[in-house]
């Protein structure tokens, strides 16, 4: 009747060899396999976490950067806990009794067998001492761990710091138990899968008075901790340290990249602190501190800061209205101290008039950039102003303005550059046009760009048209850059259309006659440069400057910002040029400028907003 | 119909007794499992000891209450309870509480039920049901596959929870199917799938396709017991390989060894498949339907890990098949099992006695771990009892199925106890380093309600559909 019955059979086996296999395998941990066994004596296992060494950190010329220091944490045991010398203890770590019973307590609840921290990072010194007495305290012992050594008194900002993790961490990875190190910013979170190795275990016997004993099981379940990765960086220390230096009495920011590679060369963000602040058991005071600073050193000015665009944005109008066909390299148009624009005066500074395309970005004149914006949005190749607004948009976006470059920094800003909805909602659709929008000729109005963008709209121009998204770190230990970090991302703008720009450019810096950043000029070295004012409501205007140089195979592409500096001349374009001296020759042979800069002093100083102001 | 007094003789007892001892067995253990020197107040409801006992209770009652339901009842809302299951388990993903980064339970204050757990019992209805209905071929692929979606249906479920351990479970439903005329190359290609899963993740591609290649001729040859198309089968990719290899070396090409073997496979197969149709030798088809059919999974297995899975997943995943050790996750929780167990030796340490336990080496000591604490306190002669007692339980459930004349009883029978057999063999390989990690409870034992409940609902609903046997006829 039931033809499968035989089938029982075939299941039956099967369960049996299941039973088999556990029982066998029961019988061989539990009998034949002696190292399973715990002795009477020693009855019990503490497992030590191996931590391993973060990975170092080198700037480009393989100088190091950062480094590891040995820390000792002390830990307790609860259930191993005996009556000790609590005062004689406290003193030797440097603790009051009450921190620790708070700790003791702490320890308690968190378990009565597993250690908890007891206290954290002593020094080496500390250790010495300890660790003689240590056979007075059952319960008590130490682990060693790492903390980072800084060889530089900068970097803070690029270099990122290291803390231990916090719980949202360990909830989301498994890989993280409390009082683990994470990379908390910079390249020590960007990196820190790379930097951070692999944790390893030591499974030790101990005796009932927390005596080790030896190991368990021969080793059998150590594990080596793996040591972190490398990290060979973008980054040429000299020159980041003398962008600090120059940058010592402003606020504002440097950021240096290769053009053709993208590669950052400096990231200052200033003010800076130490980063050697942020380590051991000082940190949280100091992170306390500095967060409360009014100069907000931690603030990363570089890759977080919105401005304005200024003046240098003409480039970027000049660019657009060459290849859109509504100017040309030889497009003249006169200007007296400013025009007349959308029934407005708008003003301008004195320069010779007419002026071409070159004379107008070499002297910044405004008058030609209104026109040339006006030309561009009431291009009749588009169905109206918003159309040709939607393509002007379109190529600005396309130099990585208004999003996210996607660098290896974490907490880089996108910017603003305003969507057709933006002014639609602030108008009325249909209700704007070239001359309600015009300040956008000049780089004012309703952008923002951070200082990374614009420095990579530096090294666009230096290219003629690409860029690589810019990224600090060059090489990992045993692992191939992102495919991302090597590709080139070509603008919508035709290469040949930049020659006639950087023409203007290299004139603003080195004449003839009459340029805005005359003052950044190097006898040897043509620098080609755009000065830029970006508007500041609270008080004196920010002083930006973007360059690259030299002009044919460019090697460095920078933009430059000093807040409240006032006229891109007076610090950004001396900054500009004594970076790209020290980085292109390794020397300084204007004195006088270095001085200049230094004696700036606009730390502090929030100079009043000048009437009338024109831009330069 | 029996008289209600009847019902009780009916019962059989050593089932209820084994399983009464193993409640014992349990309590004992997840005492112990929390049980610290300063901490023993009989009665406290946060305590696990306390809570459990409360389980037991409710579960004695459940069994209770299984046991006086008329089988009518059973049989009649099979479907629905079926269907009962799968929203249950739907309503979750909605309605659940996130505990550990999965939507397991319906949280009710101090205690959590989870739907996973009761789906089992739901499942059991359901095939069981199924496999009942008047006429049905059991043996055919169309039976099989609409068996294989009603527990593909509350899997599917599971692992979107996710909750791949509590999945893997309903894979026990085979075990019934099999015995009611399942065709058994399905186990065959479930158990070769499963093989060629973890081979894809261990070894490279061409060591696996080297490997299926060789295997396809040896499979030929037990097959058919003819050297001579074997020989030729493997001599035509061979030739192919020295080819190009050759021109390759004179060439300086710099083709990839991979690619090399995959060309010269390639046109192998070819070549072997126009040879068969040739010497029309439709063996060969099927044996080269299956090879590609394998390298393909293969080459999916590693498209799926390296394109649909975030690298934590990707890492949860190697831990769980024995790939990769985390110093202190999953692989170093069965190192503490092992080391617990271990240390408890012949007789153990004794109850109460046990060092490793109480350290709180194991996190899951109480509910996934809980053999831990019975192999170091109570030893091999301990632990042996407990394998004692499951073997008894689940043999014994084999053999009343086996006796049943309904189908629809048979097939409970068996699912029931195919299910504790796979959480017992699971649950305890693991604990002892069998095993990859996978989280599931040991029937009766492990601390916790749902389970508790959904295994006594399981074991007594059968003992009272077996209570009727002499009754059921279809
Ligand atoms: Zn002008």
């Amino acid at each position: 009747m039931d033809p499968f019955s035989n089938r029982k059979k075939f299941i039956i086996i099967l369960a049996a060899a299941g039973f088999l296999a556990l029982f066998g395998k029961l019988f061989y941990i539990q009998i034949i396999d002696s190292s399973y066994k715990v002795s009477a004596e020693s009855n019990s296992q503490r497992i030590v976490t191996r931590y391993p060494a973060r990975g170092l950190i080198y700037d480009r010329t393989g100088k190091l950067i950062v480094s590891n220091q040995a820390a000792y944490d002390v830990l307790v045991n609860p259930s191993q806990l005996q009556s000790f010398d609590t005062a004689a203890l406290c003193k030797m770590l440097g603790i009051t009794v009450d921190a620790a019973r708070r700790a003791i307590d702490s320890a308690f609840r968190f378990s009565r067998y597993q250690p908890s921290e007891f206290v954290r990072q002593i020094s080496v010194q500390e250790y010495a001492v300890l660790q003689e007495q240590l056979y007075k305290f059952p319960g008590f012992f130490v682990q060693p761990r790492t903390l980072r050594k800084y060889h530089t008194s900068g970097s803070s900002h690029l270099l990122g710091y290291v803390g231990e993790v916090d719980k949202s961490v360990i909830k989301k990875d498994p890989y993280y138990r409390m009082g683990d190190y994470i990379g908390i910013s910079g390249i020590e979170k960007a990196y820190e899968e790379a930097l951070r190795g692999r944790k390893g275990q030591e499974v030790l016997l101990v005796d009932v008075h927390g005596r080790v004993k030896g190991s368990f099981a021969d080793g059998k379940f150590d594990r080596d901790a793996e040591v972190g990765e490398d990290l060979y960086t973008t980054i040429d220390l000299a020159l980041q340290e003398y962008g600090e230096k120059l940058m010592q009495n402003m606020r504002g920011s440097i950021v240096a990249i290769e053009p053709q590679t993208g590669e950052i060369l400096a990231l200052v963000s200033s003010p800076g602190y130490d980063p050697a602040l942020l380590v051991g058991r000082a940190r949280a005071g100091n992170y306390a501190r500095l967060a409360k600073d009014t100069l907000k050193p931690l603030f990363n000015r570089a890759l977080m800061a919105k401005y304005p665009p200024g003046s240098t944005f003409k480039i970027m109008n000049a660019l657009i209205g060459l290849k859109e066909g509504v100017i040309g390299t030889q497009t003249e148009f006169g200007c007296n101290m400013g025009i007349q624009i959308g029934g407005m005066f708008k003003r301008c500074h004195s320069h010779a008039s007419p002026l071409d395309l070159r004379g107008a970005i070499q002297n910044s004149c405004n008058s030609y950039f209104f026109l040339t914006f006006r030309n561009i949005i009431e291009n009749r190749n588009y169905k109206n102003s918003t159309e040709a607004y939607n393509a002007w948009r379109r190529y600005v976006m396309s130099f990585g303005f208004g999003k996210v470059l996607g660098s290896d920094l974490p907490n880089e800003l996108g910017g603003f550059v305003p969507a057709e909805d933006y002014y639609n909602r602030y108008y009325g659709k249909n209700r704007w046009n070239a001359y309600t929008i015009i300040s956008l000729g000049i780089g004012q109005g309703e952008l923002g760009i951070t200082p990374l963008q614009m420095a990579n709209y530096a090294a666009i121009i230096a290219n003629r048209g690409y860029y690589v998204i810019p990224h600090s770190v060059k090489e990992i230990e045993n692992k191939t850059l992102e495919r991302k970090f090597r590709e080139r991302h070509f603008v919508a703008i035709d290469s040949s259309l930049f020659n006639p720009i950087i023409d203007g450019m290299q004139g603003a810096v080195n004449g003839p006659g009459t340029g805005t950043a005359l003052i950044a000029r190097l006898p040897n070295i043509i620098i080609c440069g755009k000065t830029g004012t970006a508007q500041n409501p609270h008080g004196a205007d920010h002083s930006i400057f973007i360059a690259f140089a030299p002009r044919d195979n460019p090697k460095i592409a920078l933009s430059v910002y000093v807040e409240n500096g006032g006229f891109g001349a007076t610090y950004a374009a001396p900054v500009a040029s004594l970076i790209i001296e020290k980085f292109l020759t390794d020397t300084i042979t204007r004195p006088w400028l270095e001085q200049h800069v230094l004696n700036a002093n606009l730390l502090y100083y929030n100079a009043p907003k000048r009437k009338n102001m024109v831009e330069d | 119909m029996p008289q209600r007094g009847k019902i009780w003789s009916k019962i059989d007892w050593l089932t209820a007794v084994i399983y009464l001892i193993l409640l014992i067995i349990g309590w004992l253990n997840v005492y112990a499992a929390v049980y610290t020197e300063s901490h023993h107040p009989l009665f406290d409801i946060s305590t696990r000891y306390t809570r459990q006992f409360l389980f037991i209770l409710l579960a004695l009652f459940l069994a209770f209450s299984a046991i006086l339901i008329e089988v009518n009842f059973y049989t009649f809302f099979a479907y629905v309870i079926y269907a009962f299951g799968i929203l249950a388990l739907a309503g979750v993903l909605v309605a659940g509480k996130e505990i550990n980064n999965a939507r397991s339970w319906y949280s009710f204050g101090w205690f959590n039920i989870q739907p996973s757990e009761f789906a089992k019992l739901a499942v059991c209805f359901g095939l069981a049901k199924f496999y009942s209905t008047f006429n049905l071929k059991t043996d055919t692929l169309r039976t099989t596959l609409i068996a294989g979606a009603l527990i593909i249906l509350p899997m599917l479920l599971i692992l979107m929870q996710p909750d791949t351990g509590s999945a893997i479970v309903f894979l026990a439903f085979l075990i019934p199917m099999y015995r009611e005329g399942m065709p058994p190359f399905i186990l065959i290609i479930g158990i070769l799938a499963g093989i060629l899963f973890f081979l894809a993740l261990i070894l490279d591609k061409l060591t696996i396709i080297l490997l299926l290649a060789v295997l396809s001729a040896a499979g030929y040859y037990l097959w058919q017991k003819k050297w001579k198309e074997v020989i030729v089968g493997l001599f035509i990719p061979a030739a192919f390989w020295f080819i190009v290899h050759l021109i390759d070396r004179i060439g300086h090409l710099g083709v990839s060894s991979f690619l090399q073997w995959t060309i010269s496979l390639v046109t192998g197969l070819f070549v072997i498949a126009f040879l068969a149709i040739r010497y029309r030798l439709k063996k060969v088809f099927v044996i080269l339907g299956i090879l590609v059919a394998s390298i393909s999974f293969t080459f999916s297995v590693e498209y799926v890990f390296d394109h649909f899975l975030n690298s934590y997943q990707k890492q949860r995943v190697r831990i769980m098949l024995n790939l990769e050790q985390d110093p202190q996750g999953v692989g170093y929780n069965q190192n503490q099992s092992k080391i617990a167990i271990g240390s408890g030796g012949f007789f153990g340490k004794g109850f109460l006695k046990g060092t490793q336990n109480k350290g709180e080496f194991v996190p899951e000591q109480s509910t996934d771990f809980i053999f831990c604490t019975i192999g170091e306190e109570w030893g091999f002669l301990g632990s042996l009892v407990v394998l004692v007692l499951y073997a008894l339980l689940i043999f014994r459930l084999f053999q009343m199925a086996e006796k049943q004349r309904s189908r629809f009883s048979r097939f409970f029978g068996y699912s029931v106890a195919s299910v504790f057999l796979l959480h017992v063999i699971v649950n305890i390989g693991m604990a002892i380093g069998l095993l990859p990690v996978i989280g599931i409870p040991l029937p009766f034992v492990s601390y916790g309600g749902s389970s508790l409940w959904a295994f006594t609902l399981m074991l007594f609903i059968f003992l009272r559909l077996d209570a009727s046997r002499l009754e059921m006829l279809r």
